[in-house]
């Protein structure tokens, strides 16, 4: 049942009625950066990176794509000039937090971000939500919480959870785009009940595996 | 009190209570409002009710809201002939009462112009008051907000007695939109058109709510309404519910305002009591109930969405979503939220219609806006003039001008999602629209003057710190966005700015502005916008000097 056809670089794409325009993106085989999306959760919008240029009935705007509901006849542009650079700064902003995480050294390359534009605060995390949400949505314990706002939000485990729960799990430290869950569990453990363990650590194998079950990647051209 | 069961009841209700009141019989109002109390006028209102009491039924004494010239408090009016005292202290109640029994004036208490000594003994004759026009606060000095029944006496609840009995809901929306009544907490969209689509909205189920969050800094006269007059805003709102079709209200509110919270509990309880809300109210067929909530203390929480997140439970994060809350909000039903200001001003377009109300203002601006007036002025206070005052007006013949004899530099409006604009604009007229062209919009109405010695670079430094408190934090270009401009900014105030801080800035300015969740974030940059367009001098020079002094 394909019922709306829109636009997307010049592409005609037809989309179901409901979808966002990442998915109708993705489902066309155009690709589109995101930090804070994964398909088990609900989204999000707070990375951003998503954000493409849409022209409808004569106005331009700029909208999260993960988020954003396909409609009739609109006008989506993945990339443009304005969208590179709300990207290109973004990126550079994270990069203050998170300077050698994988994924966003990917992305500097293609932006031309530079990793020293700002003054850095190397927190490795960048607040993505990513393992909050997983453990909240998906495992429904709530191990792992925001806390705090503003330019203080962080996040932690909760020990008394974290405890029962994570070594068994630890399925959100391969969703992390900058590895600090697993450094923020392991900080968690080691000051709130060291040396609790039941189970010997994971492989690295098994990790693997685990991680090609959630993938937070969409899939590439 | 046996609930009332219809308009009629209510109006013979009304006529009982003007004929146990009069006129002619002295009464002392006592400002309580936040202000004056943090004045002690508590002391002030014993000492009065102390005095008063032997005299039996020879005087009245009345603790109220705020009255508007909190500069002056504690302050004191006397009726009858609205007799203003300034800065009374409890040793100069013995005088008053004295003076009051035998119809004078303490005249060393009444206003004495700064410049000329010249006095001022009535409201209508103090240059503060004269030059406003008091449709909304004017009831603040003649209403005890514990007392429903002073709000019955001066009018109240005729508008909701008019709708409910001769108007259909329809009526009254036609009436609201008419009235071209624009919302008063920050983006003055028409208040009929949201009311229109929320009720338009296909879900049975539907809900108002007052935002009373007030969080803007340098905004006080949403809280100075609320406490002082709570029914007026209750009455507001269940004409609204009235008109859209809800069967239930949400007041949203500050959680740190004690008296505020007594006064609007006490407010819902004796209405409920009256039977102006709860099951077919008046006899009309109508039901509505109110609920109370207090916010979480972080300014985002006075956004739309994020604040019905907070009414569901939740923590007070902006919802990401493409949808508006008028027709997917609380518990994803239609909702409507308005401003304290904007619910206040409905009973009076229902009781005296659009036409009236579409007489004062500007051509596009209409009625009149509440302005708390603070910072270097001379006379700080919750002002209300016509929409299109000068804002000449507001700073120099009310506000009295600048304080100390300095000279004007800045106005700054709209609190830390606002803008300043440069003294040369003083003759600007106050209009939702103009002022957002011209970089300052009127948000709440938070004024604040600037004076010859603002440092221009720390003003914004100062609002950018306040912001990265006040957001949520959700989204990467708003929290970091923040950080990094308070970052530049603050060096830039030590003395250590570096070639290209304006361009990252600017950079940020727009990143931020485009890519943020909700409008905290996208309007954080404007007033460093409004700097860099009429002040960037300032900014350069003190980037290129490199030191901590302004050239
Ligand atoms: C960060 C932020 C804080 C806000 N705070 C308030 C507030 O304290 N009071 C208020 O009435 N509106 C506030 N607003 C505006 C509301 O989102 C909403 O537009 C308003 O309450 C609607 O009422 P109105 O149309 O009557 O003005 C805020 C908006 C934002 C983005
Ligand atoms: S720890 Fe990792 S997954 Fe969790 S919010 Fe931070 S960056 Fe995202
Ligand atoms: S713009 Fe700021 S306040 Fe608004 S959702 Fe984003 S982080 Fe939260
Ligand atoms: S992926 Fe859309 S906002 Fe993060
Ligand atoms: S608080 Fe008393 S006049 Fe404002």
């Amino acid at each position: 049942m394909t019922d709306i056809v829109l636009n997307i670089d010049g592409k005609e794409v037809k989309a179901k009625a409901g979808m966002t325009v990442l998915e109708a993106a993705q489902q066309a085989g155009i690709y589109i950066p995101t930090l804070c999306h994964h398909e088990k959760l609900e989204a999000f919008g707070g990375c951003r990176l998503c954000m493409v240029e849409v022209e409808s009935r004569g106005w331009t705007s700029y909208v999260v794509s993960c988020l954003y509901p396909v409609a009739k006849d609109i006008v989506v542009r993945t990339r443009s000039p304005k969208v590179d650079n709300i990207r290109k700064v973004l990126i550079e902003e994270l990069l203050a937090h998170a300077p050698d995480a994988p994924e966003l050294v990917k992305m500097a390359e293609e932006y031309g971000s530079d990793r020293n534009r700002f003054a850095r605060e190397a927190s490795f995390c960048v607040l993505c939500g990513l393992c909050v949400r997983y453990c909240d949505e998906v495992k429904q314990k709530n191990a792992v919480s925001f806390f705090d706002n503003g330019s203080v939000r962080q996040i932690a485990f909760v020990p008394e959870v974290a405890k029962k729960e994570c070594w068994e799990c630890q399925e959100c430290f391969a969703l992390c785009p900058t590895s600090y869950a697993q450094a923020a569990y392991l900080l968690t453990e080691a000051l709130a009940f060291p040396g609790q363990r039941k189970t010997p650590a994971k492989s690295a194998k098994d990790l693997a595996l685990k991680s090609r079950m959630i993938p937070i990647t969409p899939v590439a051209m | 009190m046996p609930r009332l069961q219809s308009a009629a009841e209510l109006e013979k209700y009304r006529a009982q209570i003007l004929a146990g009141r009069n006129p002619a019989k002295p009464c002392i109002a006592v400002c309580a409002g936040a202000a004056c109390d943090g004045m002690d006028s508590a002391a002030v209102a014993a000492a009065f009710v102390a005095a008063g009491a032997p005299l039996g039924d020879k005087i009245e004494v009345r603790t109220t809201g705020c009255h508007g010239y909190c500069e002056k408090g504690p302050n004191v009016v006397v009726t009858p002939g609205d007799i203003c005292y300034f800065e009374v202290q409890p040793a100069d109640v013995p005088e008053i009462i004295a003076a009051t029994l035998k119809g004078e004036v303490v005249e060393r208490l009444v206003y004495h112009d700064p410049n000329t000594g010249a006095k001022a003994v009535h409201m209508n004759e103090v240059p503060f008051y004269k030059h406003q026009t008091r449709l909304l606060i004017g009831d603040n000095p003649k209403i005890d907000p514990m007392r429903i029944d002073d709000y019955l006496a001066v009018g109240g609840y005729a508008a909701l007695v008019k709708a409910l009995s001769e108007m259909t809901p329809d009526q009254v929306l036609d009436e609201v939109k008419k009235a071209n009544l624009r919302g008063r907490g920050g983006g003055g969209f028409p208040a009929g058109s949201k009311w229109e689509t929320t009720k338009n909205a296909p879900e049975k189920i539907k809900y108002v709510i007052v935002n009373g969050h007030e969080g803007e800094s340098a905004a006080f006269m949403d809280r100075a309404m609320l406490t002082g007059n709570p029914h007026k805003i209750l009455e507001g709102l269940i004409i609204g519910a009235y008109a859209i079709g809800a069967q239930k209200g949400f007041m949203y509110t500050r959680h740190d305002m004690p008296l505020l919270e007594k006064h609007v509990r006490n407010a819902l309880a004796q209405a409920k009591e009256y039977g102006l809300l709860g099951e077919n109210i008046l006899g009309s067929g109508f039901s509505f109930d109110v609920e109370l909530h207090f916010d979480v203390g972080i300014f985002v929480s006075g956004e739309s969405s994020a604040l019905m997140r907070s009414i569901e439970g939740n923590p007070p994060e902006p919802r990401p979503k493409y949808i508006r809350t008028s027709v997917s909000g609380i518990w994803d039903k239609p909702s409507n939220l308005n401003n304290v200001e904007t619910w206040a001003n409905v009973p009076q377009i229902i009781s005296k219609g659009a036409e009236w109300f579409t007489s004062i203002g500007s051509e596009k601006s209409k009625g009149t806006k509440l302005i708390s007036l603070s910072g270097n002025v001379v006379n700080s206070g919750v002002v209300e003039v016509p929409m299109g005052t000068p804002l000449r007006t507001l700073v120099f013949d009310i506000g009295g001008g600048v304080r100390d004899g300095k000279t004007l530099k800045a106005i700054h409006f709209g609190g830390a999602m606002g803008g300043s604009i440069p003294a040369d604009l003083i003759d600007a007229p106050l209009d939702f629209d103009g002022m957002s062209k011209l970089g300052a919009p009127i948000g709440a109405g938070g004024l604040l003057l600037m004076d010859e010695d603002t440092d221009m670079v720390e003003v914004a430094r100062y609002l950018m710190d306040f912001l990265t408190k006040e957001s949520c934090g959700k989204c990467v270009p708003c929290r970091e966005g923040m950080k990094q401009m308070l970052q530049i900014l603050t060096r830039i105030t030590e003395g250590k700015g570096q070639q290209g801080d304006l361009e990252r800035l600017e950079d940020l300015i727009q990143v931020t502005g485009v890519a943020s969740l909700c409008a905290l974030g996208k309007t954080s940059g404007d007033p460093l916008k409004s700097m860099f367009r009429y002040f960037k001098p300032e900014y350069e020079a003190r980037i290129a000097a490199g030191s901590g002094e302004p050239k």
